[in-house]
């Protein structure tokens, strides 16, 4: 009953996380975009508009929550979650601090890899069940799309398991050393990059690319279930940020205390920016560009860069 | 005009029977004048002397008959030439020019939506602008509709 | 289920209200796949029946409706129906006149090409590159809006003239505008041409042979970048354009790549002819003296057309005498150069509809009229 009790609790801690995940991460993009852009961003709400977002999530609370007539109503409106738990699941194996997680267990790095790829089933679903030609060809491209980048991502992370000698992402942490900087840089590319599309973001936001399928398998929702889809996105972002701070970068390069501490939240916020960087740079890829960058480019890095591993942790 | 544009309009003219060949009339270096039966036929000789483009065809609603208005233009002859073609005002109906200059198509279709002139064997004979269900032509000068509110005739 | 229930096309419906459709433009799409198998253009969303309206008008009174049809570049219609209208009724133009409209007229070739540059990058998902290039019209707008009061619909080009005169200062205005231009136009050429997406984006995508170009009657950069050389300042050497050198931009593949950059290379020209221009401009009057209110033109025909941003844009007017035109026609570019997305959009795939409809740079108030 107890640990009934504190699971709840720990539940309740991280979803409120979560939640400020995203709110800072919206405006962080919006800010950063915003100067990129030559403009400003959000200005008016809170000091350098901090608080734009949590008014514009006040707003979305309220507004009406629209389901369509034709629409397959229980799966549609259950879809936000389908797509939110597993995503949201990510962050429990994070190692936040050396030697520790939320949920430690042996196979946490594979869990991380695993378990927010379920997202694609309920993308898949809530295009499907919203009976809008946009929202299926969004849900298909979001499957088609995560199923393909789920592979150079998992086997840029094997690389790691296999330098590490461990499964767990803990450990990974633990076992980190300083040259792996050099000898898994391509590895982290290849993470990196995926993890952009795992989280359809520019380049890769075909699933809900606006310019040809207006928002993609999230086209008729709206109020809050619109906003889980947008909290999803961005929560994925910080949490692929973190961790990848947390693995490839050994936390904060490994150095304990506070000097460490501060160092992986710098990693994890350079890498949000270097991830919203990106999408506000390039346009769009095409979906056979895509699927060929996947299985011609990255996956084949992946490969090589796993034999590099291998070779180097025999040595 | 040069002597060869002049000489190419000359041969036109005396190959088709109803052409009758006037010089500039304000919309292009030359005008001819045809009957519908001859259109096509001219235009296919038109397009083979190097007329390759097809500017713009409209209709003028002159009430007694609908004058329809071709402006071609030939890069290799440098000079341009109007094709006027007049129909009855009730139920005009001549050929698609569609085939020879593809440019004809959605024109064609605007003449067709505004005008209501039919144009045999063309390959989309739909309205363009206007809904399918649109009663009239709206630039024909008789068109009345409950919706159309005419200025008062101030000057 | 029979083996037919899976080889259904699927009908999407794009518009008339899609981010992409630059405006009211609707796209029926049969879809076998990915794969666009038809596109039907389904237009008139924004007809709002000019030609007829034009009728029931003064000839004076129709300059107001033409900055309606190409709400982008305003100042063409404006100016191709004043010339219209000054062939049918032999009106003159002042000199310095015919200078300020070749100033006004490629001030907005850069101002609209900016729009569809920013566009052809806003279609392919690059956003900041339609920001950029929107900073670069604004600085276009706010020297028109110096000149003559208004940012988009200007009237600013009349029968025997133009409405003002340029202000005090402003010719230095736009000619130290005209010497920074380039460096953002140049920026903005590295930001999409240069990216390595944005190139395979556009290339290859919607190509159309110098032959296909001629024949399905496209005009403008649509038409030069495919490689045909039809530029209507070069071929009817209207106004003072023969005065003033510049090079007609021509692409090679006639793909969306080089349609869209065309219309970049064509702002640098646009520099130089304003440059020029400025530095030719006499002093002078701006109007023609004597102009009566109501302009009543011999019973005749009367036709020009100038190169506008889209393409030849023709006005064919027919006057009966009176003081009110009989019959009024725009041709206009963008109606025909959109009509070829039925033609171009086959065999390519969706996300390649956008790209290939942005590069024909409709502008749905001149398609509709």
């Amino acid at each position: 009953m107890r640990s009934y009790l504190f699971g709840v609790l720990w539940g309740f801690a991280a979803a409120i996380l979560i939640a400020l995940t995203a709110l800072f991460g919206v405006w962080w993009e919006r800010k950063v975009a915003g100067r990129m852009q030559m403009r400003f961003g959000p200005q008016q709400a809170g000091p350098a508009g901090v608080l734009q977002t949590l008014a514009d999530t006040v707003k979305l609370v309220v507004k009406e929550d629209i389901t369509p007539n034709l629409a397959d109503v229980p799966v549609f409106k259950l879809m936000p979650y389908l797509v939110f738990v597993p995503s949201a699941s990510a962050f429990a194996v994070i190692p936040f601090a050396n030697g520790w997680a939320p949920f430690n267990t042996e196979a946490s790095a594979l869990f991380f890899l695993a378990v927010p790829g379920m997202g694609a089933l309920g993308m898949l679903l809530a295009g499907w069940a919203s009976h809008n030609t946009y929202g299926s060809l969004g849900g298909v491209r979001a499957a088609a799309q995560l199923v393909s980048y789920e592979l150079p991502r998992t086997l840029s992370v094997l690389s790691l398991v296999v330098l590490a000698g461990t499964t767990s992402a803990v450990g990974i942490r633990g076992a980190w050393q300083w040259w792996w900087i050099v000898v898994l840089a391509p590895a982290f590319a290849v993470y990196f990059i995926s993890s952009i599309a795992e989280v359809n973001r520019g380049p890769f936001d075909l699933p809900e690319a606006e310019s040809e399928l207006v928002a993609g398998y999230f086209v008729d929702y709206s109020g809050i279930r619109w906003a889980i889809f947008m909290m999803v996105e961005y929560s994925g972002i910080v949490a692929a940020s973190l961790f990848g701070a947390a693995t490839f970068l050994g936390g904060g390069l490994g150095i304990p205390g506070p000097l460490g501490v501060l160092l992986f939240v710098a990693f994890t916020v350079a890498f949000t920016t270097m991830m919203i960087w990106v999408k506000w740079s390039f346009p769009r890829l095409r979906p056979d560009q895509l699927m060929s960058f996947a299985w011609k480019v990255l996956t084949p890095v992946a490969l090589v860069q796993l034999l590099v591993a291998g070779v180097v942790s025999a040595l | 005009m040069t002597t060869t544009f002049a000489a190419t309009m000359a041969s036109i003219a005396e190959k088709f029977k109803s052409a009758v060949l006037a010089d500039s009339d304000g919309v292009a270096d030359a005008c001819i004048r045809v009957e519908r039966e001859e259109l096509l036929g001219l235009a296919t000789e038109l397009a083979a002397k190097g007329f390759d483009q097809l500017e713009m065809v409209t209709a003028v609603d002159y009430r007694d008959r609908i004058g329809l208005i071709y402006r071609l233009v030939s890069a290799t002859l440098s000079a341009s030439l109007v094709v006027r073609c007049d129909l009855p005002a009730e139920q005009p109906r001549v050929v698609s020019l569609a085939g020879i200059w593809p440019a004809a198509d959605s024109q064609e279709r605007e003449v067709l939506d505004l005008f209501g002139v039919a144009f045999d064997g063309h390959p989309c004979p739909k309205r363009i602008f206007l809904p399918d269900d649109f009663c009239g032509h709206p630039l024909r000068k008789d068109f009345e509709s409950p919706t159309l509110i005419r200025r008062p005739d101030l000057i | 289920m029979p083996d037919q229930e899976f080889n259904q096309e699927l009908v999407v419906n794009v518009g008339p209200q899609h981010p992409s459709t630059h405006g009211v433009g609707r796209i029926l799409l049969n879809l076998d796949g990915d794969i666009v198998r038809k596109a039907e253009l389904i237009i008139g969303h924004l007809h709002r029946g000019i030609e007829k309206m034009a009728e029931n008008r003064t000839y004076l009174q129709v300059v107001p409706l033409t900055d309606r049809l190409d709400y982008v570049g305003s100042m063409y219609a404006n100016w191709a129906y004043c010339r219209a209208v000054e062939k049918a009724a032999a009106i003159d133009v002042p000199e310095r006149a015919e200078y300020l409209r070749v100033i006004v007229c490629e001030m907005q070739r850069i101002a609209s090409h900016m729009m569809s540059v920013g566009s052809s990058g806003a279609d392919s998902g690059a956003f900041t590159v339609f920001v950029y290039a929107f900073d670069l019209r604004e600085r276009i707008v706010e020297l028109f809006e110096q000149l003559c009061g208004a940012r988009l619909t200007y009237s600013y080009v009349r029968p025997g003239g133009v409405a003002f005169d340029a202000p005090d200062g402003w010719a230095d205005a736009v000619l130290a505008e005209m010497r920074k231009l380039p460096t953002g136009l140049e920026e903005l050429d590295k930001l999409l041409f240069g990216n390595v997406i944005a190139r395979g984006r556009l290339k290859g995508v919607g190509i159309m042979s110098t032959e296909q170009a001629i024949a399905w009657g496209a005009t403008g950069p649509v038409a030069r970048g495919s490689g045909v050389a039809l530029d209507i300042r070069r071929q009817d050497a209207y106004s003072v354009y023969p005065r003033i050198g510049f090079d007609v931009v021509v692409g090679d593949n006639g793909d969306a790549y080089d349609r869209a950059r065309c219309r970049l290379l064509e702002c640098f020209e646009s520099v130089r002819i304003i440059e020029q221009a400025i530095t030719q401009m006499p002093e002078g009057p701006i109007l023609t003296d004597g102009i009566p209110r109501l302009i009543a033109p011999p019973k005749g025909d009367a036709y020009a057309r100038i190169e506008s941003a889209r393409g030849t844009l023709g006005v064919y007017t027919v006057s009966d005498g009176g003081a009110k035109p009989y019959r009024v026609h725009f041709r206009s570019p963008a109606f025909c150069n959109v009509s070829l997305i039925s033609r171009l959009a086959p065999s390519h795939v969706l996300s390649d509809l956008g790209v290939i409809l942005g590069s024909l740079d409709p502008v749905f108030g001149e398609v509709d009229r």
